[in-house]
């Protein structure tokens, strides 16, 4: 199954361990003992956002640590971005349309 | 002449996006703009796009059925049932692609929609709220806003997002 961006931060402890990571690279287990869920859960988690490459990975000596990587997270912005645009060119229409049926009236 | 500035916001869930503008005019007037066919195929499509109504009963359980056509002549079809109508206030609907005959599209997700109007002295101000069923319906929309690249970007996405 193909995972996207969008899916990974649909997630409020997905939400949770990037802000984490954000902050500090991070081991596994360092990163479970943030929260109640199990391990596994977690590391379930890490998995979806390693997979649509909200995260990496790295080895150090024995552990393994994970990484933030903040310009994955952009796509969102570009998306919002094309809805923005085409929201504002409808608007502005509609502006101008207004305008002509006030001037046709006065 | 002054644009007003537009206010988009998301909710957490990624399931619900906002839009909130005013418009200087009368609510009356803005609520006609948005319900008549005859106004709303003069602004609903973003240029170069336009809208075109096949036939619109603006009442609860009616329909709006229309298409988008692009400089190229692709044409998308949309439709728009309406759910509740309080006149000059708010209407909500469910809006789904479909082919030329009306015919649910099943394979994209449709989307829930609600407009509230609200006169701010001589001024109205329109909040439009988009609601996918689903994390995956709103994923599957991104998706192929994506695919279709950036260049198409008031191509394909108004119809995937945009249209109403």
């Amino acid at each position: 199954m193909r995972r996207d961006v969008f899916q990974a931060i649909a997630d409020p402890t997905r939400r949770a361990i990037l802000s984490l990571l954000a902050l500090q690279a991070m081991t596994p287990n360092a990163l479970a003992d943030h929260f109640d869920s199990s391990r596994q859960a977690i590391s379930k988690h890490i998995r979806i956002l390693t997979e649509c490459q909200l995260i990496t990975q790295q080895q150090t000596g024995r552990e393994i640590y994970y990484y933030f990587n903040s310009k994955k997270l952009k796509e969102v912005d570009k998306w919002l971005e094309q809805f923005r645009a085409m929201w504002d060119t409808r608007f502005t229409q509609l502006d101008t349309l207004l305008k002509t049926i006030k001037n046709k009236k006065s | 002449m002054l644009t007003k500035e537009t206010i988009y916001s998301k909710d957490a869930s990624n399931k619900k996006l906002k839009v909130e503008r005013e418009f200087d005019a009368p609510i009356e007037q803005v609520w006609k703009a948005w319900t008549q066919p005859e106004l709303l195929d003069q602004w609903w499509a973003p240029k170069p796009w336009k809208a075109n109504t096949k036939s619109m009963d603006f009442r609860e359980g009616g329909r709006w059925f229309y298409y988008m056509e692009g400089p190229d002549g692709t044409r998308h079809y949309c439709k728009v049932d309406y759910k509740t109508i309080v006149p000059n206030q708010s209407f909500s609907g469910f809006d789904g692609f479909c082919d030329e005959h009306g015919e649910t599209n099943t394979e994209l997700p449709g989307m829930g929609w609600k407009c509230v109007f609200t006169a701010v002295d001589a001024t109205t101000r329109v909040e439009v709220e988009v609601t996918f069923a689903s994390e995956e319906d709103l994923n599957k929309i991104v998706e192929m806003g994506f695919k279709e690249g950036f260049a198409a970007a008031h191509a394909n996405l108004d119809e995937l997002l945009a249209k109403k």
